[in-house]
């Protein structure tokens, strides 16, 4: 029978040739997305940087964009930013955050109801406070502290040093790489952003995971191997996992991006870009970092199956 | 590999069967499910799925109770204590009694009777005599006295702590009487750290009713006008306004509150029966009734104020003793303006005023939508991946899609049986397991498909392939899952409702793509005897 494949089998690609092209990429993304967090910044929705996010559907005919812009200025509300989504009548605004603590954030929402209620539907509202934004900050900050120090920890019980360090490498990259992507494309940096990069730290880890355990079993049986072949057997072995995998998961993500609504689309597409990012530092960043460390000392041979 | 006990074979199926027995309420109508759920015991584990408020709509607000106002108010009582005390003991002062911040002061000049106040200031900061444990409890405030006769009570930060946590505990309790009058179904208040109080409330559709019943401290007080002469320390100048809000103007009202809104036993809506304008009919209990009755018997002919947090609400003229102990608000209200204010007066005044730190409030429209988009990806997600598994691993693929199938099913018996919110978020948590739950059996086809390619039988090579999987997948999986413990600890709703199908997902992915892939292999070798591998 046919099988529809992606990966050929007994594939034997040097993975490791490739290092000289792929490593000097990854440094330039690298500093890219460094630069471009520290000049750009990210794009913090209400989460972070406060103030109110509403979503409104005209009662009738269009959404008048021009008019809800000139809110801004009409109400006193400083800049105010309309966006179009979906159909024509859909548009969320949302309004800084006002100088005068969180009743000024309440007031907003009141006159902006008063100047607009009755021709749009308040279909969500959103208000976040001055010192709830930063309260979500620092919690925020320290999810992501904490699942990298749980992660390293992980990873520092179950392999050997030299394997930690490749695998902790290369969540690093990631990370900063996926920090990149949200400031250069301004995807909003929300609460479930974080949620997001820390998915993607778990699927990464995920990939390198699956072949750093095929690394360590070719080592075991074929001790004098040199490691730049070892790795590349170990690569095409798990290859076609990796490329299987990879594609469902995408599939899945990409139908969340194409149907599973606005509010959720960010939040998608980031772990879209985390998931290949993951595939491609598992293969091309991690495993190469062990040719430089040198192959971990290794005990008995490991009995193969029967 | 091949040999499974009956047992185990029994127990997959009745696992699986009974997680779809515990989803089958989750796709009943609201009201079909409530009645068979009558007829049920009530340990059975007939419910459905718990919505997030972004699913179903409704307002998340969180309040926070404003401690500079709670010390605000135990300056104020601080204060009348010390004039009292100082009156009971004829200590002399200059000046008035000063209030402000967290601190009290007064100025006695004569250096004896300071002596005897401070004494006796000390005494009362000691409310409690030393336990049975001869452990005391620290002062409420702090008595300072400096030479030039100034006399300072500072309050202590444990005292305002504590009376902050006292005053959240009653806001809680308002709220809820509060809210239960809104006749909204299962709202859920609890408290949130040291001064916040959430207020969640699933399917309401208008939150500025909610907001202005959570925003009004409703503090009733009846207050003499005072009478022309009067001293400026006295009296607070208290505006009047109108049904829209425009001031109407201002009293002069006495700072002494005859009876507040604590003395009310009950409050009504009501028609005035002469003038048939919208009022509130009000009880007080023994003891409002006969301050009432006193002060009203002694002050006929002049007017006294009715004050609702700090503003008048209406200042008749006290036409004759009024001592039935109850009486009528008119002020200008609308119906609804009634209607509110006789709830708030029932679930009683706030004790400190609250401010809304964070609102998030999603329509039903908008809830019923995202549900749909949620579905929609869903079942897209399934067919893509259905297909490509198959298109595949051919039978092999059929299996894994099966095990699939069951895992989504787990995922919501999962949520079902822990009662735990599904939000958005954790529908694309579920969508995402959907694309990874089948890693797992694709670690197990493509070790088989390797060990065979080696030249293994098919046995050893099937049996190899789960065996040598099984370390990875372990592995792989444990780092998704420590991601989804910090999230769920340091989350809170929608994204903690990620954590939980993340987390879901992947328990019930070892359940199915192994062991249940592994039985459906096993009985398919015993069945069809195959000569090769078929993936």
């Amino acid at each position: 029978m046919l099988r529809f494949r992606l990966a050929p089998d007994n594939m034997k690609f040097g993975f490791m040739r490739l290092r000289r092209v792929t490593y000097p990429l990854s440094a330039l993304l690298s500093i890219l997305s460094v630069v471009a967090f520290l000049t750009l910044g990210l794009n913090y929705g209400i989460d972070f940087a406060g103030g109110t996010l509403m979503e409104l559907r005209a009662k009738s005919g269009q959404a008048d964009l021009v008019t809800l812009r000139a809110l801004g200025d009409k109400l006193q509300l400083g800049e105010v930013e309309v966006q179009a989504f979906g159909g024509d009548q859909d548009v969320t605004l949302r309004v800084r955050l006002q100088p005068g603590g969180d009743a000024a954030q309440q007031q907003a929402v009141q006159s902006v109801r008063a100047a607009v209620g009755e021709n749009y539907e308040f279909r969500r509202v959103e208000v976040v406070g001055p010192r709830i934004s930063g309260e979500l900050v620092q919690s925020g900050t320290l999810g992501v502290v904490l699942s990298i120090v749980a992660v390293l920890t992980y990873l520092w019980f179950r392999y050997e040093w030299q394997l930690a360090i490749a695998a902790v490498i290369a969540t690093m990259h990631d990370l900063l790489l996926t920090m990149g992507f949200f400031a250069i494309t301004r995807l909003e940096f929300n609460i479930t952003s974080i949620a997001a990069i820390l998915t993607i730290v778990g699927l990464s880890l995920n990939e390198t995971v699956v072949v750093l355990d095929r690394i360590r079993e070719i080592l075991r049986k074929f001790k004098r191997m040199p490691m730049p072949e070892i790795i590349d057997t170990s690569i095409n072995a798990v290859l076609s996992r990796t490329i299987m995998t990879s594609t469902t998961t995408l599939m899945a993500l990409a139908s969340l991006v194409l149907f599973g609504g606005h509010v959720i689309q960010s939040f998608a597409v980031a772990m879209m870009f985390g998931l290949v990012i993951g595939a491609y530092s598992s293969i091309f960043i991690c495993s190469p970092i062990l040719i430089y460390l040198g192959a971990p000392s290794q005990g008995e041979p490991e009995k193969s199956g029967p | 590999m091949f040999r499974f006990p009956r047992w185990k074979i029994a127990s997959i199926i009745a696992m699986s069967l009974l997680a779809f027995l515990v989803i089958v309420p989750s796709f009943l109508a609201k009201d079909v499910r409530e009645n068979i759920a009558k007829k049920l015991p009530a340990w059975f584990p007939f419910y459905s799925v718990v919505l997030g408020l972004d699913l179903q709509g409704g307002a998340h607000i969180l309040l926070e109770v404003d401690a500079a106002d709670v010390a605000r108010t135990q300056v104020e009582a601080l204060r009348d204590d010390v004039r009292r005390i100082l009156r009971e003991e004829r200590i002399r002062i200059t000046g008035g009694i000063g209030g402000s911040g967290r601190t009290v002061q007064v100025r006695v000049p004569d250096a004896a009777e300071r002596q005897k106040a401070v004494v006796r200031l000390r005494q009362q900061a000691q409310p409690n005599a030393a336990n049975a444990l001869g452990i005391t409890s620290p002062p409420t405030f702090e008595v300072r006295e400096s030479p030039d006769g100034l006399v300072q009570l500072v309050l202590s930060d444990s005292a305002i702590l504590d009376r902050v946590r006292r005053a959240v505990d009653q806001t809680i309790e308002v709220i809820r009487r509060r809210v239960d009058a809104l006749g909204t179904t299962e709202p859920n208040i609890q408290r949130q750290g040291a001064d916040r109080v959430l207020v969640q409330v699933p399917g309401l559709q208008d939150t500025n009713r909610l907001k202005e019943l959570l925003g009004t401290t409703a503090r009733l007080e009846f207050r003499l006008v005072a009478d022309p002469g009067y001293s400026p320390g006295d009296v607070d100048m208290l505006n009047e306004f109108d049904k829209d809000g425009k001031p109407l103007g201002s009293y002069p009202v006495e700072k002494r509150v005859m009876v507040q809104g604590e003395d009310l036993t009950d409050a009504q809506p009501g028609f005035d029966q002469r003038s048939g304008e919208p009022v509130v009919n009000f009880r007080f209990n023994l003891r409002g009734g006969q301050r009432f009755g006193e002060v009203t018997s002694a002050n006929v002919g002049k007017p006294f104020a009715i004050v609702l947090d700090g503003k008048v609400i209406s200042a008749p003229r006290i036409l004759g003793p009024i001592t039935g102990g109850s009486g009528q608000i008119s002020g200008r209200f609308t119906v609804q303006q009634a209607n509110d204010l006789s709830v708030l007066l029932r679930a009683g005044a706030l004790p400190a005023k609250l401010t809304i730190v964070e609102e998030r409030t999603v329509g039903p429209g908008l809830g019923q939508d995202s549900i749909d988009a949620g579905k929609t990806a869903a079942y897209v997600a399934s067919v893509l991946v259905v297909a490509y598994m198959l298109t595949t691993y051919g039978i092999f693929g059929l299996f894994a899609n099966i095990a699939l199938f069951v895992h989504i099913v787990m995922v919501f018996a999962g949520l079902v049986l822990l009662q735990a919110t599904l939000t958005l978020p954790g529908i694309a948590g579920i969508v995402l397991t959907i694309g990874m739950a089948v890693d797992a059996n694709v670690l197990i086809y493509e070790r088989i498909r390797e060990e065979a390619r080696m030249g293994r039988s098919i046995i050893s090579a099937l049996d190899a392939g789960f065996n040598r999987a099984f370390a990875t997948i372990v592995d792989s999986q444990s780092t998704t899952m420590v991601v989804a413990v910090i999230l769920y600890f340091l989350g809170s709703g929608p994204v903690r409702g990620f954590a939980v199908s993340l987390g879901l997902g992947i328990v019930t992915t070892i359940v199915t793509a192994v062991t249940m892939t592994r039985l459906m292999i096993a009985l398919w070798y015993r069945w069809s005897r195959p000569t090769r591998i078929p993936i």
